[in-house]
């Protein structure tokens, strides 16, 4: 009766092997390496960069015990630090031959000394949070409010072009707290006007109001174009955010969002609050000026390259290696930019960006354009101070309705990121820091240590005393906890849940909490027995009675934990994610774990006289 | 070997009357203490900055104290974190002052006043974010205290459900109460290790109840009392030896763990005695006065099959 199917035992071994298996990254450590990621969202990390890197390395004479490429970055494993400080150098000053306009980022990093093959099955080490591996943490709040504020501006912009586009005339828009406020003398005028904003601003909701000569027509954004708005807002700031760390030269940055106004950014390795918050807090600006046409001759040009600039005008060299002379007079700002999307051409099926200037900035692009038509005009981004020529287009026509596309010699890649820069050159709404939390590196490898002498010497106590009292069956008992570990240690391997210092306490106090049942199954066995029932009869009852105790006990645990991983964030969040796990692997290493090893040892002996579980024979 | 060698079952019910009495002293003492002290709320619920200051050598408090005064700083409150070398110092919210510029002043003053002060952490939480954790936290303590209540009503009865809710929130309330009294501070860590224990001392209360549903099929004869008794009888050395094995590891995180598991470790130990009394005295006491019967347990088709079978 105590015999499992050979296939249980086959699940149990596979078991133990794979929880080995994904466990084994852990123990090889971590090597210092350097990676290189892309510092523009225009440059793509591609074979021609590994080669160069790769080239690099070897004419120095620095070879690497592993080189990694992966869709956003190239890693280089190297043999020791002072290896790594040295081929950092030399990569960047292969990479970003102008220090002052790097293209890529150069970031020292460490890399897990586990074999490839383990990584080609994705059994990777844990990943440390902040906590244990040191670093900053920050919340940011997005000011909603301000983004609603932003895009009602806009609007009111768009209605007064609108309706003045249309010769409807009114008396008056006013931006008040309640919404868009348009004042019209007769109801015919309001009737039409309402019915080209419906027509021509969707995301406008209008409510009539007043009556005599003061007829009120009062606009607010419809919900879902709220919702939209907001949505747009936080993305927007993410895309921004993730531009600004890139110059950080953080390997691994993490920017995410949280519920619906956050967005939390980790900068492992980072120490430097305050230089972390400037880069993150800095503003991009988009400008758009006209190309000095008049000077645009090779020998202005070849002087200007010398630092002979035309009066008036800025030398700047575009993306595909042509300089041009952009005039200092800035004709549009990123402000009046609302969006920016990537797309094709209507006609010529070419791929395109399209953005969407507010109602002030599309009076002023018509006006431009029309005078300009056959002129070059640049879209410069600036950073930091430093200016970017973005594209510089050639106008084709009179471009009116703040519709404005930007197309030709783009391929669709160009067009995404062209459109992501212009979008992402500012932040759609403030932020704001609500939390932030700073981690020394030599505080993050004390709290690895603390935490694993806790779990390490709690499992030594625990496995002494089942040993002791409950004999050969607590050997079966800390087989099993040994084997909860493992599969806990996996599980959060494999799914690369963040282990923070919580994280660990959790580990420890799972093993803690996990012995109930294994207490729960030998105490069944032991009265069993002193009932009077045969070896095998007990060990069968045993399991089978205390079965039903242990789900009961655990559901309720379970309960508690998922309380806390739905409530919980932070350091809750991470014990709730160990904590939940480990009740999961505690019951089947107790209960099917042990089981198997019972069966294994008693389980094919016919005449089992005694079995060792400690002494029972008081009775 | 064996601890306990019980033949006789302890006639715990006889002396209900006086581990009630016991449970709502303590209780009512608990509600006092944080009536009139109330909990020591860390920065995380508050909003406010704290900084963690590692020195090369033992660190002198009054200075460092009269240093950050001279600066202009008042409210603040510095002492040791785990070791003599290492130092914290809570800031409380100020409107307009940012935790960066805060951090790298109050840098900037102790590093003057001792080279070897480097920091080790900082921490800033803005208000808002202090009132959602706290509610959240209030929150998560409500569900998972319905949950079990339902759970139990589903597997057992609701009488069991209601009374191991109670006998465990009345844990709860001894937690917050010890750490009212001592002002120990409380954390989120704190918070979870308060949820993790209330969730893990309802074991008790299930091992007791599965146990008291097994007598009533069993023990066809007996009283009530009778089989509340043995059941707690039965069942206390798996007790005490499954919470001794996880106060061991919660032991080895008191003894080890350092300063940043202290508290928790902490609120761990009192969670885990005191589970083991209440969870088995407090609730089936309750569940005797709530009138547990044999049929409210045992459905009777289930019955009529056991009885052909013995």
């Amino acid at each position: 009766m105590n015999r499992y199917p050979l296939w249980t035992y086959i699940l149990v071994a596979l078991a133990i092997v794979l929880g080995l298996l994904y466990t084994l990254p852990n123990f090889f450590g971590e090597a210092p390496a350097v990676q290189v990621s892309s510092a523009k969202a225009t440059l793509k990390v591609d074979a021609a960069v590994l080669a160069r890197v790769e080239d690099t390395l070897k004419k120095s004479g620095i070879s690497p015990t592993g080189l990694y490429h992966d869709a956003n970055s190239i890693k280089v494993r190297l043999a020791d630090t002072d290896t790594q400080l040295k081929a950092k150098d030399l990569i960047n000053q292969s990479l970003n031959p102008d220090p002052l306009n790097p293209s890529y980022t150069v970031a020292l990093n460490l890399l897990s000394r586990s074999p490839s093959w383990l990584t080609a099955i994705h059994a990777l080490p844990m990943y440390l949070g902040l906590d244990l591996r040191g670093g900053v943490h920050f919340l940011l709040q997005v000011d909603m409010k301000a983004a609603l504020t932003k895009r009602l501006d806009a609007l009111a912009g768009d209605a007064r072009t609108q309706l003045r586009d249309k010769s409807i005339r009114h008396a008056g828009i006013a931006r008040e707290p309640s919404g868009v406020v348009i004042r019209f003398r007769d109801a015919e005028t309001r009737a039409k006007a309402r019915k080209l904003i419906e027509d021509q601003l969707p995301d406008l909701l209008l409510v009539e109001s007043g009556d005599g000569a003061d007829l009120r027509l009062t606009g607010t954004i419809k919900p879902e174009a709220q919702k939209r708005t907001q949505e747009f807002a936080l993305k927007q700031n993410i895309q921004t955010l993730h531009n600004r760390i890139n110059e950080l030269g953080v390997a691994e940055p993490v920017i995410q969002q949280q519920g619906a106004d956050r967005v939390v950014v980790q900068l492992p390795g980072v120490q430097d609050t305050a230089k972390a918050k400037e880069i993150l807090g800095r503003t991009a600006t988009l400008e758009i000026r006209m190309v000095d046409e008049e000077n645009m001759n090779a020998a202005a040009l070849a002087a200007a390259a010398q630092g002979q600039v035309p009066f008036g005008d800025e030398f700047y060299v575009e993306r595909n290696g042509q300089p041009l002379l952009v005039k200092k007079q800035v004709v549009l700002t990123g402000d009046r930019l609302t969006d920016a999307q990537p797309g094709f051409d209507s006609q010529t099926q070419e791929p395109a960006v399209n953005m969407t200037l507010d109602g002030a900035g599309a009076r002023i692009f018509r006006d431009v354009t029309r005078e300009a038509v056959g002129k070059r005009m640049a879209i410069l981004l600036f950073e930091k101070g430093k200016g970017e020529v973005v594209t510089a287009p050639v106008i084709r026509t009179e471009i009116g309705g703040g519709r404005v596309q930007i197309s030709g010699r783009m391929s669709t890649v160009e067009a995404n990121d062209t459109a992501l820069l212009l979008r992402a050159g500012s932040l759609a709404a403030p932020m704001e820091i609500v939390e932030e939390r700073t981690i020394g590196p030599s505080l993050g490898a004390e709290n690895i240590k603390k935490g694993f002498n806790s779990t390490i010497y709690g499992f030594a106590a625990i496995a002494a005393f089942m040993v002791v009292y409950y004999a050969v069956f607590g050997m079966f008992s800390v087989i099993a906890l040994s084997t909860n570990l493992l599969f806990l240690l996996a599980m959060l391997s494999l799914l690369q849940a963040t282990l923070t210092l919580p994280g660990i306490a959790a580990i420890a106090l799972t093993l803690g909490m996990a012995i109930d049942a294994n207490v729960l199954i030998n105490e069944r066995i032991r009265e069993e027995l002193r009932g009077g029932a045969t070896p095998q009869a007990a060990i069968h009852a045993g399991y089978e009675r205390a079965f039903g105790t242990i789900i009961d006990s655990n559901i309720t645990s379970l309960i508690a934990g998922l309380a806390l991983l739905i409530f919980g964030s932070g350091p809750v969040r991470g014990f709730a994610v160990v904590h939940v796990l480990g009740l999961f692997t505690s019951i089947f290493s107790a209960v099917v774990v042990s089981r198997s090893i019972a069966n294994l040892t008693y389980g094919s002996r016919r005449r089992l006289e005694r079995i060792a579980i400690g002494n029972t024979t008081w009775k | 070997m064996e601890f306990f060698k019980i033949r006789r079952d302890i006639p715990f019910m006889r002396h209900a009357l006086a581990f009630n009495v016991i449970s709502l002293l303590t209780f009512l003492l608990a509600v006092g203490f944080l009536a009139a002290r109330g909990l020591n709320f860390s920065i995380e619920f508050t909003g406010g900055t704290v900084l963690e200051v590692s020195y090369e050598h033992p660190a002198d408090i009054e200075p460092i104290r009269k240093t950050l005064e001279q600066k202009g700083y008042n409210d603040f409150s510095v002492q040791n974190f785990g070791s003599a070398r290492d130092i914290l110092i809570r800031m409380p919210l100020k409107p307009g002052q940012e935790s960066a510029a805060l951090s790298r002043a109050v840098m900037e003053a102790l590093t003057a006043q001792d080279r070897s002060a480097s920091l080790k952490r900082v921490e800033f939480v803005g208000p808002q974010v202090g009132r959602e954790l706290a509610e959240n936290g209030a929150l998560a303590l409500l569900v998972t205290s319905i949950g079990i209540v339902l759970y139990l009503a589903l597997r057992f009865e609701w009488k069991f459900g209601v009374a191991a809710v109670i006998a465990n929130l009345h844990d709860v309330v001894i937690i917050l109460g010890f750490f009212a009294f001592f002002q120990w501070e409380f954390s989120l860590p704190v918070l979870a290790a308060i949820l993790a224990v209330l969730g893990y001392s309802v074991n008790e209360s299930v091992v007791v109840a599965d146990r008291i549903r097994e007598n009533f099929r069993k023990m066809r004869k007996a009283s009530v009392t009778q089989i509340i008794d043995n059941a707690i009888t039965r069942t206390m050395s798996r007790t005490i030896i499954t919470h001794g094995s996880t106060q061991a590891a919660v032991l080895a995180m008191l003894i080890f763990g350092g300063a940043a598991l202290h508290y928790f470790a902490v609120a761990l130990t009192i969670g885990i005695l005191f589970g083991i009394y209440s969870s088995v005295l407090v609730m089936a006491p309750i569940v005797r006065w709530l009138g547990v019967r044999r049929e409210d347990l045992v459905k009777p088709v289930r019955d009529r099959k056991e009885e052909a079978v013995v």
